[in-house]
């Protein structure tokens, strides 16, 4: 086969596979010496395939597949930043991940128009990223997003590492998932060398990542809380999440559970007893439900969120949408379900109803279901690592053979994939895939008839973060 | 209950520091110690450190950088009698050298000469300090901690410190992560933007060094050579002890003896 057929075979393959039910997952390339790899991921139940076109050196484009796949968009745009293959035909091909001074022209023409950039420096304390509004004064017809000046380099970095050390990378790729990031590549590591973890480690893996939930859904409330004005909420909640940050600190001595997952197992038990954290969690069980009832019962609060930011279940569906922004709209990824792991496996782990309103309330509810839930799930852990026997070692032996292992884990923004190659116990290639990066691109959707002021409301229902998209 | 009944419900919540320590604070887990440091080490345990943090001189006596450190503990696992936790979160420095453990040569002159020069800018402050917050290339989790100084644990508002949205206001400048180069600008730009005199806060281990993400092609591994640091914050991410420490420090409001 030539170049070109290669190329066009891989874009048929993938199409026809993602128009057969399978879901776009992922796409990246990878430079060798005898040329490009470029990979697309498709999740299909208990699984996630991926698929490769080997085109040889001096290839430099590839039929753009997101005509017929859109969430391969930003992909697509990353891939040409890093690598300068170019898909051919793409609708947009403008720079996502290296920065650009370019006037690009706006997307939507009419009378009264003009750009506004707002950041990379925003008001009060965020993660940089800049958004370029087109609108006409008031409502937002279009919004683009700007994340190039967060990026870190981080694929490269990967390259050199140890896998020991890869952990360690992997948990600040998205710091605010910590947790989930270092399980899906501990995962991918654990995949490729068929290791299973022992049961306790199981355990402490779910305990940590429930916490890490409950902190970010947290996170999100504050935002919202915050967008409205309800101040005596944002300390209440920033109260709780404190809490919660300061429970995995006890934990494990780090208030993002760094440190704790490694591959083939964790590092260490709870530093805590059971009895100390089962007090604390029944508190703080009791005192988010009190406050919880009483946000969702604040009419103020609710205005502001009913009907703002609609994904509807079609868009929702077609994107692959992932995590509490897709169950909103009628979508359910969660790979805790699909593609069990680690403790998930034992713990029972109600399918919840989906929610299909699709508005940034409906994506607070499915938030509080799952705060509701992960309290239970942690509770349950702390059970059964009280019962588990300790006779059972919490780290295995995890040699990993060379070749490429894949992972995942369900973050609290949605499902993590990390694609990893291994050639000699170091790291060749490294590509971890955010849900937020996936789900961003569907943030410039949403604003239907939105104004200005719900900007906030409908950024703080997405909790993304732009450190695991800018990578 | 309503919000205002419901704010009133749980009493004060709020931590007693810097006026009286704080339990969490001291307890906390939030550096390496060399232990027996004048004890030469003759094995390489600088290859124990993800991130090059850990440095053995020409008498083999080892030291610990904790602007490079990450935390990740990999040290104390391998060597339990050579490293281990220091318990605190006073860990901020007014220079970058202050950050290595243990401090084997002090240069008083400079660092005298350095704090004159923060004090007479910071005496313009006041009692009232506007805090503005820059992400140049952070992983996110320093945000969180930033946000967490106004929650009703720390409320910095208390001693009459603010975020605030605008560099025009603002007397101090926060900035973390690893000092990604597109953020070279917006940051040369804020600090353009902002009132003089001001104060420079390199908060986390990203912000001084870049930790386990550089060194990278996007990243100057750490702010260090945009912008003009006064105070040297560590911790991935640095606690918000750690961070309400850092710039009390720079703001010269430590209570002269708290150990």
């Amino acid at each position: 086969m030539t170049t070109a057929e290669r190329a066009i075979a891989f874009a048929d393959d993938l199409t026809q596979q993602v128009a057969g039910g399978a879901r776009f997952a992922g796409l990246y390339a990878t430079s060798a010496d005898t040329g490009m790899r470029l990979t697309g991921l498709l999740a299909a139940p208990g699984e996630v395939v991926p698929l490769d076109a080997m085109l040889p050196a001096g290839a430099s484009s590839y039929p753009a597949l997101t005509g017929s796949v859109p969430a391969a968009d930003w992909y697509e745009r990353a891939v040409h930043d890093l690598t300068g293959l170019r898909p051919d035909g793409h609708p947009r091909l403008e720079p996502l991940l290296v920065a650009s001074s370019e006037a690009v022209p706006r997307r939507v023409g009419g009378h009264g128009l003009f750009s506004v950039p707002y950041g990379p420096v925003r008001g009060g304390v965020h993660e940089s990223v800049e958004y370029v509004i087109e609108t006409p004064g008031e409502d937002i017809p279009h919004l683009r997003i700007r994340v190039a000046a967060k990026h870190r380099g981080i694929q490269e970095r990967f390259q050199s590492l140890s896998v020991a050390d890869g952990v360690r990378l992997a948990e600040r790729v998205e710091g605010i998932a910590s947790v989930a990031h270092a399980l899906a590549y501990s995962h991918a590591v654990e995949r490729l060398a068929g290791v299973e973890v022992s049961r306790p480690a199981g355990l402490v893996r779910v305990l940590h990542a429930e916490l890490e939930r409950v902190a970010n859904h947290l996170d999100v409330a504050i935002g919202l809380a915050e967008a409205a004005g309800l101040v005596v909420a944002v300390s209440r909640f920033g109260w709780h999440k404190e809490n919660v940050l300061r429970l995995a600190g006890r934990l494990c001595g780090s208030r993002f559970g760094r440190g704790v997952v490694v591959p083939g197992g964790v590092r260490s038990l709870p530093l805590l007893t059971a009895a100390e954290a089962r007090t604390t969690l029944e508190t703080l069980t009791a005192r988010l439900a009190s406050d919880v009832a009483e946000l969702m019962g604040t009419a103020t609060f609710l205005d502001r969120l009913r009907e703002t930011g609609p994904l509807s279940v079609e868009r929702a569906r077609e994107w692959g949408a992932l995590g509490p922004i897709g169950r909103a709209s009628g979508v359910d990824t969660d790979a805790r379900l699909h593609r069990p792991y680690d403790g998930y496996l034992g713990l029972r782990l109600d399918v919840r109803a989906r929610r299909e309103a699709g508005d940034a309330q409906e994506r607070l509810r499915v938030r509080w279901d799952e705060v509701t839930e992960a309290l239970h799930l942690i509770r349950s852990a702390v059970d059964a690592l009280d019962g588990a026997a300790a006779k059972e070692p919490i780290v295995v032996p995890t040699a990993a053979p060379d070749g490429r292992g894949i992972g995942w884990a369900e973050a609290p923004q949605g499902e993590v994939l990390y694609a990893v190659d291994i050639t000699d116990g170091s790291i060749t290639r490294c590509y971890p895939r955010s849900a937020s990066f996936h789900n961003l691109g569907l943030f410039p959707d949403v604003f239907a008839g939105d104004i200005f002021t719900d900007f906030a409301f409908i950024e703080a229902s997405f909790g993304l973060s732009i450190a695991g998209v800018a990578l | 209950m309503p919000w205002p009944l419901r704010g009133l419900r749980d009493g004060i919540l709020t931590s007693r520091y810097p006026r009286k320590p704080d339990e969490y604070a001291e307890s906390w887990r939030g550096a390496i110690d060399v232990l027996d440091p004048d004890r030469p080490e003759r094995h390489d345990v600088a290859a124990l450190c993800p991130t090059a943090a850990i440095g053995q001189d020409d008498q083999h006596l080892v030291s610990v950088d904790r602007g490079r450190c990450i935390l990740c503990g990999a040290c104390v696992g391998a060597r339990p009698d050579r490293f281990g936790w220091a318990a605190g979160t006073d860990l901020g420095s007014p220079t970058r050298g202050g950050l290595v453990v243990p401090q084997r040569q002090e240069d008083d002159d400079s660092l005298a000469a350095l704090r004159v020069d923060l004090a007479r800018r910071v005496r313009a402050f006041g009692r009232s300090v506007h805090v503005r917050h820059v992400d140049a290339g952070s992983d996110g989790a320093d945000e969180w901690e930033v946000k967490a100084l106004t929650n009703p644990t720390y409320d910095v508002h208390r001693l009459g410190i603010f975020l605030t949205a605008s560099p025009r206001h603002a007397d101090l400048l926060l900035i973390t992560g690893a000092g990604a180069q597109g953020m070279s600008e917006p940051v040369a730009g804020t600090l353009q933007a902002t009132a003089r005199p001001v104060v420079i806060i390199a908060a986390g281990t990203d912000a001084i060094s870049g930790g386990m993400v550089s060194p990278s092609y996007a990243t100057a591994g750490g702010i260090g050579d945009l912008i003009d640091v006064d105070v040297w914050v560590p911790g991935s991410p640095p606690t918000p002890f750690a961070l309400l420490h850092g710039i009390l420090l720079a703001l010269g409001r430590l209570p002269e003896v708290r150990r």
